[in-house]
C-alpha cells in the first residue's frame, strides 16, 4: 500500500538550527568578512546582506585519507588514442583530472572558499556585534503618537460592529425572566385551575368559569408576549480603549562642516559614519529621528539631500552649529523624553578663538542633556585648536564624549567600533 | 520479453498535460506498481511525500535523514546547497529516498508530471526494491526501526546539550564524525537497532560499560593470583578496526553519556555503510528500472510521446559520462556505469554474442529477469563489477587503466579496452570500489595499559600510499576521545615509514629506528 502525503505546508526551516550553529561556530570569520565588506561598500547598500567566504581549509571536517604519492592504479573513461604501454606526463598536481584515478577526487586542495549568503539582519547583527550605545537609558514614555487598542471589558454603549452577542442575549434573557416572573406564576395557577375544571365530569363543569379562566390566560399570555425579546438596554458592547504605547525614542544630531575646506571625498566619509551611527541607533531604539545641521560660518538645519550634497564655501565657525543644536534641543526634544545623540564630523578647521567657545557650549549646554557625543575629525593633517579643546572636553566627560580621527575611508568602521565597543563594566 | 503491450496500445494516456495533481500521481503510481509487479520488484510500502524546494534542501543537508540531531556541519551543508541552488549552479536532485519501512521518497513540487513519474519509478520501485532485496541491506540495516532510532538519537543528543552544554556535545560529535568511516563493523553483523529496546537498555548499558572500563584500568592490586601474570598484557588481544567501537568500550575517561553519543554516531555510520558499498549497483538498478518501467508504460500507450521525450532528455542527462579529459569529469558516474551494466546483463541474456558466451557462459541466454534479480541480491559494487563487467561495456565506455607510481616519472597506461586488457581493466575498476582499499587501513594496535595509557594505531600501507595531510587533525580528535596520548604509525613491509602523534612529540631519528612493538 502506498501513501501520498502533501508536506508542502510543513515547516521548511528544519535546517535553521544547524545554520545558526554554523554561523555561531565561524563567527570570527564572518565578522572579518563583514568588516571588510563594510569598508568596501558604497553608501547606499551598506545594510544589505552579504556573501561571506571562508577558506575551505578552515572548515573542512578532517577524515583519514590517502595522501599523494605511493603507487596507485585507476580506471578512467573516454579513452581516445591511448594504447597499452603508453606513457604520459604526470599532470600538474591539483588539476584533478587524469591523475591518480581514485585519489584525484577526494583531495581537498585547491578548492575555492566556502561561500554562502547571510541575510541583512544577520549582517547587521555581525556588524554591530560587541558594540553598545554608551549610557543607554531607555527613556520610556507614554508617547502621544502611537496607540494600541486594548480590550477593556464590556460597555453599554458602542458601535454596532462591536456588539457582544452572548452578553446581549444573556442580559435580554435575564430581563425577560425578571419582567415576566409574576405573570408566569399567575399563568401557572390559572392553567392548573382550568385543567382541573376541565377534568370534571361534564355535568359539574362550570362553563362560565372555564371561559373566564380562558380569557384570563389569554390576557396574561398576551402581556407576557408584550415583553420585548430584545430591548435597547440589553445591548452590550465590547469595550476597547486606546492605550498609549510606551516607546523609546532617540534623536540623532548630525553636525557637519561644509565650509570650503571640506571636499566631496571628506563629506562621503562623514556620511558613511553617520549612516553607520543611524543604523546602530535604529537597532537600539524603536523610534529614531535625525536632525541634520550643517554649518560654515553660520549653521542651518537642512534635510538629508541638502546636508550631503549641496555645496557651500566660506569660513568655519563650529560653535554656530552647536548653538543651533542646543536651540533645536530646547524647542523640540526635551531631554526628559528623548535619548539624544550627537555626531560631529569636521576637518578640524575652525576660527581660532571660536574653539574655546565650542568647548564651553559642549560642557555647559549640551553634554548634560546628551547621551553621547562623538566627534570625528577627517583629516590627514595635524590637529588644530578644535581638537585640543575637545581633548579637554573628553578629559572632563570621559563617558559622554568621544573623539577619533579618520584618515581614509577604510578607517571608518574600525573607528566606529572603537567609539562604541562594549566597555567592560 | 513478455510484453502484452501491442494488444493494449489503444489505451488512453494517463495524462497529456505536464501539470501534476495528486490524483495523477496516484494514477501513475498504480500503473507503475502493476508493471513493477510483473517484473517481480518486491518493495517496502511507499510513502511518497510532496515537498517544496526549500524542504528538499533541508532533506539534502541532512543526508536524506528525515530527522537528525543538530550539528553545525549540517548547517554548513545547507548553506552550501542553498548557495549553489540559488545561483543556479546546481539543480536539486529529483528525489531523495531512504532505506526505511515504509520507504520514504520525496517528490519536489516544482517538477512536471513526467519527472514525478520518473521519480516514482526510480525511487519507489528501483531503490526501494534494492533496499529490500540486496544482501548488504538485509543483513546490516533494519529498515523497520531506523526512523525510531533517529528520533531516539535526536532526543538523546538534545538532552545532552541541555545537560552538558552545547559546546561540549558539539566537540564530541566533531570528533566522532572525524572517525565516522572507522565506526563500522566490516565483517560482524551488528545488532539490529530498535529505539524501544535502545532506550530501555541504554541506562543498563551505561553502568555496565563503566564497570568494564574501570576493570581494565584498575590500579588497585588484587589478590595474589594476579601477581603471577606479570608478563606485559597485550590489549586489545586482537587488532580492532572499528575505532569508534573501541573508543566507546575502552576509552578511560569518557562519561557514560559520551559513550552513548559515540555509539549513536557509530550506529548511524553503520546504517549508511551498505549505501557506500553499493552506490553503482543501487543507482544502476534504480536507473535501469525507471528506464524499463516508463518504456513499458509507453509501449502500453499509457503515456504520450511528449512524456517520453521529456523523460529521455532527463534520463540521458543522468547517465552522461564525461570523458576523463573533460573539465566536467569528476570520476566515473555511478549512474552511467550501473545503468550500462544492468542493461548489458539483460542484453547478454536476451541476445548473446559469441563473445558473451565465452565470457559469461552461465548467464548468456538465461532468463534476464532471474539473472538480474540474482545479481541485485547477492553482490556489492566490488564483486558486481568483478562478476559482470563485460567487454562490451568496457568498449562502450572506453575504459582504460593507468598506473601511477611516484617512483616513475610518467604515468603508464597499463591496459585499455582490448582483448588483452579486459581482465585487467575489470579487476582494477573493481578494486577501486573496495572501500578497504579506498580508505587507509587503520586499526587499533595496542594500548599501554600499565604505562601511560597511550593508544597506538597502525596504518598498514597499501602500495606505499601515505596518509593524507589531515591525519594530524584527525588524531587530535581521537586524542580528545581517548584522553591520553595517541600515536599512529604507517607500516610498509614491516617497517615504520611515518608516524603521527598527538600531542606532537619529537620524531625519533629514523636511522636509529623507532622503538615500538611491531608484534
Amino acid at each position: 500500500m502506498n501513501y501520498i502525503i502533501d508536506r508542502r505546508l510543513n515547516s521548511k526551516n528544519k535546517s535553521t538550527v544547524n545554520r545558526q550553529r554554523f554561523l555561531r561556530r565561524y563567527r570570527k570569520h564572518i565578522q572579518k568578512a563583514v568588516s571588510d565588506a563594510v569598508s568596501k561598500r558604497s553608501i547606499t547598500d551598506i545594510d544589505k546582506g552579504e556573501q561571506i567566504g571562508i577558506p575551505s581549509k578552515d572548515i573542512s571536517e578532517p577524515i583519514f585519507n590517502h595522501g599523494k604519492g605511493g603507487h596507485s592504479t585507476g580506471v578512467l573513461p573516454g579513452n581516445k588514442d591511448f594504447i597499452t604501454g603508453d606513457k604520459i606526463a604526470r599532470p600538474p598536481s591539483g588539476g584533478g583530472q587524469g591523475g591518480q584515478g581514485p585519489g584525484a577526487s577526494d583531495q581537498g586542495e585547491g578548492m575555492d572558499d566556502f561561500v554562502f549568503q547571510i541575510t541583512q539582519d544577520e549582517f547587521l547583527d555581525f556588524m554591530f556585534e560587541g558594540l553598545e550605545l554608551p549610557n543607554l537609558v531607555k527613556r520610556q514614555l507614554a508617547g502621544d503618537e502611537e496607540f494600541k487598542m486594548r480590550r477593556a471589558g464590556i460597555s453599554n454603549e458602542g458601535s454596532p460592529g462591536r456588539i457582544n452577542i452572548v452578553r446581549s442575549l444573556r442580559s435580554a434573557n435575564a430581563r425577560r425572566l425578571a419582567l415576566t416572573g409574576g405573570k408566569r406564576k399567575k399563568l401557572k395557577v390559572l392553567l392548573e385551575q382550568l385543567h382541573s375544571e376541565q377534568e370534571k365530569d361534564c355535568a359539574l363543569k362550570d362553563q362560565r368559569l372555564i371561559e373566564k379562566l380562558s380569557d384570563d390566560i389569554e390576557h396574561i399570555k398576551k402581556r407576557i408576549k408584550r415583553v420585548p425579546w430584545l430591548d435597547d438596554f440589553d445591548l452590550k458592547y465590547n469595550l476597547h480603549v486606546k492605550q498609549p504605547l510606551p516607546r523609546s525614542k532617540a534623536v540623532m544630531f548630525c553636525l557637519m562642516d561644509v565650509s570650503g575646506s571640506m571636499n566631496q571625498a571628506t563629506k562621503d566619509m562623514a556620511k558613511r559614519f553617520f549612516i553607520l551611527l543611524y543604523l546602530f541607533l535604529k537597532r537600539s531604539y524603536q523610534h529614531t529621528e535625525v536632525v541634520f545641521i550643517r554649518h560654515h560660518t553660520s549653521a542651518k538645519e537642512v534635510d538629508e539631500q541638502e546636508f550631503f550634497y549641496s555645496r557651500e564655501t566660506g569660513g568655519t565657525i563650529v560653535s554656530s552649529a552647536l548653538k543651533l543644536m542646543s536651540e533645536v534641543l530646547n524647542d523640540r526634544y526635551p531631554a526628559g523624553e528623548w535619548n539624544i545623540y550627537g555626531a560631529q564630523a569636521s576637518d578640524g578647521d575652525n576660527w581660532n578663538d571660536d574653539s574655546s567657545a565650542c568647548r564651553e557650549l559642549l560642557i555647559n549646554e549640551l553634554l548634560p542633556k546628551l547621551q553621547y557625543f562623538s566627534y570625528i575629525e577627517i583629516t590627514p593633517r595635524d590637529h588644530q585648536a578644535l581638537w585640543e579643546e575637545y581633548k579637554e572636553v573628553q578629559a572632563n566627560h570621559p563617558d559622554g564624549f568621544a573623539m577619533q580621527q579618520i584618515v581614509e575611508s577604510s578607517d571608518i568602521y574600525p573607528v566606529f567600533r572603537e567609539l562604541f565597543h562594549k566597555k567592560v563594566a | 520479453m513478455t510484453n502484452p503491450a501491442s494488444s493494449l496500445s489503444t489505451n488512453t494516456p494517463i495524462s497529456t498535460d505536464s501539470e501534476w495533481t495528486f490524483e495523477l500521481i496516484n494514477a501513475y503510481d498504480k500503473a507503475i506498481a502493476s508493471i513493477a509487479k510483473e517484473y517481480r520488484l518486491d518493495t517496502y510500502p511507499n510513502q511518497i511525500e510532496v515537498i517544496n524546494s526549500e524542504q528538499m534542501m533541508d532533506a539534502y543537508a541532512s543526508v536524506g535523514m528525515p530527522l537528525g540531531y543538530s550539528h553545525w556541519s549540517y548547517g554548513k551543508q545547507f548553506l552550501n546547497i542553498e548557495q549553489s541552488y540559488s545561483r543556479g549552479q546546481m539543480g536539486l536532485a529529483y528525489e531523495i529516498v531512504i532505506n526505511a519501512n515504509p520507504c520514504i521518497a520525496y517528490l519536489m513540487e516544482e517538477n512536471s508530471m513526467t519527472m514525478q513519474a520518473l521519480v516514482i519509478a526510480h525511487a519507489c520501485y528501483g531503490h526501494n526494491s534494492f533496499f529490500k532485496g540486496n544482501y548488504l541491506f538485509r543483513t546490516w540495516t533494519d529498515a523497520d526501526s531506523i526512523i525510531d532510532y533517529l528520533l531516539f538519537a535526536k532526543n538523546y543528543i538534545s538532552e545532552c546539550e541541555q545537560r552538558y552544554g552545547l559546546e561540549e556535545v558539539e566537540n564530541l560529535i566533531d570528533s566522532c564524525h572525524a572517525l565516522m568511516n572507522y565506526g563500522v563493523d566490516r565483517y560482524k553483523r551488528p545488532y539490529p537497532i530498535s529505539a524501544a529496546e535502545e532506550k530501555q537498555r541504554q541506562r543498563e548499558r551505561e553502568e555496565q560499560l563503566q564497570k568494564q572500563v574501570n576493570d581494565l584500568w584498575r590500579t588497585i592490586p588484587t589478590a595474589a593470583q594476579d601477581e603471577q601474570v606479570d608478563e606485559p598484557i597485550r590489549f586489545p588481544p586482537e587488532p580492532e578496526e572499528n575505532l569508534l567501537y573501541f573508543v566507546e568500550k575502552n576509552a578511560p575517561l569518557l562519561e557514560p553519556w559520551q559513550r552513548e553519543v559515540v555509539r549513536i554516531v557509530r550506529k548511524i555510520a553503520q546504517y549508511f555503510y551498505p549505501q557506500r558499498q553499493t552506490q553503482v549497483m543501487n543507482e544502476g538498478w534504480a536507473t535501469f528500472w525507471h528506464y524499463t518501467l516508463l518504456n513499458t508504460l509507453f509501449d502500453r500507450g499509457l503515456v504520450t510521446d511528449g512524456f517520453m521525450l521529456e523523460f529521455l532528455h532527463s534520463h540521458s542527462g543522468v547517465v552522461f559520462q564525461p570523458p576523463y579529459d573533460s573539465p566536467h569529469y569528476n570520476g566515473i558516474n555511478p549512474y552511467t556505469l550501473g545503468f550500462t551494466m544492468m542493461s548489458d546483463i539483460r542484453r547478454i541474456c536476451e541476445f548473446p554474442t559469441d563473445e558473451d558466451r565465452h565470457w559469461f557462459p552461465d548467464i548468456a541466454g538465461s532468463d534476464w529477469l532471474d539473472t538480474l534479480h540474482f545479481a541485485m541480491r547477492n553482490f556489492k559494487d566490488e564483486s558486481f563489477i568483478l562478476q559482470y563487467l563485460s567487454p562490451k561495456v568496457m568498449r562502450d565506455l572506453k575504459l582504460f587503466c593507468i598506473d601511477d607510481d611516484d617512483q616513475n616519472r610518467e604515468i603508464e597506461i597499463t591496459a585499455i579496452h582490448d582483448a588483452p586488457g579486459y581482465q585487467k581493466v575489470r579487476e582494477t575498476l573493481a578494486r577501486h570500489y573496495n572501500l578497504s582499499i579506498r580508505e587507509p587501513n587503520i586499526q587499533v594496535h595496542s594500548v599501554d595499559v600499565r604505562g601511560d595509557r597511550s593508544l597506538t594505531l597502525h596504518h598498514v600501507q597499501h602500495e606505499r600510499r601515505p596518509l593524507g595531510e589531515q591525519t594530524g587533525e584527525v588524531l587530535r580528535h581521537l586524542h580528545r576521545l581517548w584522553g591520553f596520548d595517541v600515536h599512529i604509525y604507517s607500516i610498509q613491509d614491516d617497517k615504520v615509514s611515518a608516524g603521527f602523534h598527538c600531542p606532537e612529540i619529537e620524531e625519533p631519528n629514523p636511522e636509529t629506528g623507532i622503538i615500538i612493538p611491531l608484534a
